[in-house]
């Protein structure tokens, strides 16, 4: 990979160094400063549709997808190779997901796609560490690859079936969702539980309820798959952080070399990761098919996978980072399916909270930072005034706006893998 | 070693190649049919007088696209982004070249000036958030590619399509006047004693694209500043300490290789189509990325190697009559792509090994006749 040409950020002038907070009071602060200016957007702009559970829902539903894809990514990375090609594994997923939950079953059918995943995934293995290929060619053949040998399938398996055709499948069978007892009211063994979520948000207080309705929204009609997906964040975090293997792992992501003079075995290593990376994009794949929209259909991943690795980079390469990155994305997502009041009630927010920011960096003494981020919340607020109507084929473009938008925002201050990316082979020097 | 660039340059896309049927044989014998059969049929039909004026007709935006991907190649960035590139400038290009009439040389290079200049802000915008902003281009040129698809089609929608005939909305931008379009080389052809088939007109957009080619030759190895653009690839700090400065040369990079990507849809535009419609050939730009690592990042092979992926496309069409699915020929091109640069690294190792062996015994030698020191 090229170099990266950009300077370092310029220390703050005379300024006192803040107080250092856990990451994760910053990310609750940020979190619930978020929700605070959206709801004030909300009341502003008469809109209702920024913070309610049918968003936090959609939100949700469409950022695990991403979740999963950075995710694998994150493995595949933190071992030292770059993965373009998770939406080709994505893809393989997707169409061996349906083909299986059509030929045995839904949950058959998630086996199948991660399945699918791993098979590009070996192929990328093989390319770039047994043969040394440039990381990013291989990703892009695995792409290319994947979309026509899942077509040429399609053409073998689906023509002959009603409902099927070369680039759709007939209609699948998908996975249920379930509301969370106490939470969101779900059954627990026959007992319909309280709905604590809910009855916060019928409260119809400021502020409270609309964080009772997001909540509402993560906790009641979630999908098993969504929730496996989320189950896997904190797993990831233990099996790369908290376990010799993950130790040796990240090792050949940083430093292959010393890992290996310490006995590392890199090679195999590095195959493991770039598998399970595959297995977690199959995973996305599998999700995409059988949660909301029970068929496939190509075409269907619509660079999530790219989204993931936007999420990954934007995480710093960590797993709580690509949560956060992908629910960020998720949201966007929804926001494009709600129309364009809601989205211009989202740029209101975006404007004044850049604007905050703005005044925060000021008292930082980082002036030119804080001129930057005034300027693009002018921008915004220009936006919002000026513009009333938004036609539904830029509304499509804003999940992809927004990944560009935030990647521009933080790429300076983020630290990939040092090894990332690099030629190796086994027995040779540095 | 004289012998290693020849391996490497001529008999390792060759071995790939030989390699990649064999995998298509494969899959076609796992899907049950006869690979011999399938491919003896492409042959036939892909040789026809007709079909190789398609061939090279389909070669054309192939081979612009593979320059644009490997202007970006040859200094390490990679350019996913030609595909959005390409259709966005097709699509203002063709809906400006509607809007008047002019004599045609003046015509045709206005539109080519626009599709060019669309294609150099676009891809020139990924470029500028990697130098300001640190976006790895890879991510920013397939986002800026999904924002080009909505783009295009609200501009599409919206603004520049004209009522038809019959008062309802057609499903193309305006006709390009005569003097918009590029003639066909048909008649050039029958000067040489070629018979036309009948059904295809050879693009005269065959003239832009070898004049492109040769251009790309030239900058890339002939003049300063491609020297300075291999120089950033190979070994940006050495390139720095000899007086490039990177950051515009990623800039620069990135927008020669966006005005290349803007001409990829030209031929079809002018020689074609004369207008945009709604379904304008997509993919062109991943195909494009195919070429330039099957063409080695080189005019000539590029060349071959849009003829070969546009053979390849042609021929394919015959299937449908003999209950082949069309798409073995996609899978042949993602495979070709994956042993043309395994094989590619296998050659480079051996012929390196081979090098340093040599050189090996070559110093022996000389500390032997030298005598003990």
């Amino acid at each position: 990979m090229t170099t990266v040409v950009t300077s370092p950020p310029e220390p703050p002038r005379g300024a006192r160094r803040p107080p250092r907070m856990s990451r994760m009071t910053k990310f609750a602060l940020i979190a619930f400063a978020a929700v605070l200016i959206m709801t004030i957007a909300e009341l502003i702009t008469g809109s209702a549709d920024l913070t309610t559970r049918g968003t936090a829902s959609a939100a949700l539903r469409l950022s695990i997808p991403i979740l999963l894809a950075g995710l694998g990514g994150l493995f595949s990375e933190r071992a030292g190779i770059v993965n373009i090609g998770l939406e080709g594994m994505m893809i393989a997923g997707t169409w061996f997901a349906a083909w299986g939950s059509w030929s045995y079953g839904p949950w058959r059918g998630v086996l199948f796609g991660i399945a699918g995943g791993m098979l590009f995934g070996l192929l990328h293995a093989i390319a770039t560490v047994t043969f040394n290929v440039d990381h990013i060619v291989s990703g892009v053949a695995i792409n290319i690859l994947a979309l026509g040998s899942m077509r040429f399938l399609s053409s073998l398996v689906y023509t002959a079936e009603t409902g099927g055709s070369v680039i759709q499948s007939p209609p699948v069978e998908g996975i249920e969702n379930v509301d969370i007892p106490f939470l969101a009211g779900g059954d627990l063994f026959g007992w319909a539980t309280p709905d604590l979520f809910g009855w916060l948000e019928n409260l119809d207080l400021f502020l409270i309820s609309d964080i009772g309705g997001i909540l509402r929204g993560f906790a009641g009609g979630v999908n098993w798959l969504t929730l496996l997906a989320l189950v896997l964040v904190p797993l990831t975090v233990w099996l790369l952080w908290r376990t010799a293997w993950g130790l040796r792992l990240r090792s050949c992501g940083e430093d292959p070399w010393a890992a290996e003079s310490l006995g590392v075995s890199v090679l195999r290593m590095k195959y493991s990761a770039v598998v399970i990376s595959g297995a977690l994009s199959g995973l996305a794949g599998a999700f995409l098919v059988l949660v909301a929209s029970p068929i496939y259909r190509e075409g269907m991943t619509q660079g999530k996978g790219f989204i993931g690795l936007g999420a990954l980079i934007f995480g710093n390469w960590r797993p709580a980072g690509v949560l956060s990155g992908s629910l960020v994305f998720g949201f966007g997502d929804a926001l494009s399916f709600r129309g364009a009041e809601v989205f211009r009630a989202f740029v209101l927010a975006l404007a004044i909270g850049l604007l905050l920011a703005a005044i925060w960096r000021m008292t930082q003494g980082r002036r030119r930072t804080a001129a930057i981020t005034a300027a693009v919340s002018v921008g915004f607020l220009v936006f919002y005034w000026r513009v009333e109507e938004l036609p539904t084929q830029l509304l499509n473009a804003t999940p992809y706006l927004i990944t560009l938008f935030v990647l521009a925002a933080v790429s300076q201050n983020l630290r990939m893998p040092a090894a990332d990316g690099a030629r190796y082979m086994k027995g040779e020097a540095r | 070693m004289k012998s290693g660039r020849f391996l490497t340059t001529v008999v390792a896309p060759l071995i790939a190649l030989i390699i990649a049927f064999l995998i298509a044989a494969v899959v076609l014998l796992i899907a049950d049919i006869d690979p011999l059969a399938a491919f003896k049929e492409m042959w036939t039909f892909g040789t026809t007088t007709d079909s190789l004026i398609s061939t090279v007709n389909r070669a054309l935006p192939l081979f612009v696209a593979a320059l644009a991907v490997a202007v970006g190649f040859k200094m390490g960035l990679f350019n996913i982004g030609v595909e959005g590139a390409y259709l966005l400038a097709a699509l203002i290009a063709g809906w400006f070249g509607a809007l008047f009439s002019a004599p045609a040389i003046i015509h045709v290079s206005l539109i080519l000036i626009v599709a060019m200049a669309v294609g150099a802000i676009w891809n020139g915008l990924a470029g500028l958030l990697k130098v300001t902003r640190g976006v790895h281009e890879v991510i920013s040129t397939i986002m800026l590619n999904f924002i080009a698809f909505s783009l295009s089609a609200y501009l599409f929608l919206e603004h520049f399509i004209p009522e038809s005939v019959g008062g309802g909305l057609s499903s193309a931008t305006k006709a390009l006047p005569e003097s918009g379009r590029i003639p066909s080389l048909n008649g050039l052809l029958e000067m040489v004693g070629i018979e036309p088939g009948g059904i295809f007109e050879l693009h005269g957009f065959l003239i832009v694209a070898i004049a492109l080619g040769v251009g790309y030759h030239f900058l890339v190895n002939k003049s300063r500043f491609g020297y300075d653009l291999r120089a950033s690839g190979m070994n940006p700090a050495a390139a720095h300490a000899s007086g490039v400065n990177p950051k515009a040369m990623v800039v620069k990079t990135m927008v020669i290789s966006g005005a290349l990507a803007g001409l990829v849809g030209m031929s079809l535009l002018l020689g074609e189509y004369h207008q945009y419609p709604q379904d304008f050939r997509p993919g062109l730009g991943f195909t494009g990325i195919g070429v330039a690592l099957l063409g080695r990042n080189h005019a000539v092979g590029i060349a071959l190697g849009a003829l070969l992926f546009g053979f390849l496309e042609r021929s394919a069409l015959i299937l449908d009559f003999i209950d082949v699915p069309r798409e073995i020929v996609t899978i042949m091109q993602g495979v070709i792509l994956f042993t043309v640069v395994i094989v590619y690294e296998v050659f480079t190792r051996y012929v390196t090994r081979r090098t340093v062996e040599a050189a090996a015994r070559a110093t022996a030698d000389e500390a032997q006749l030298a005598g003990p020191t």
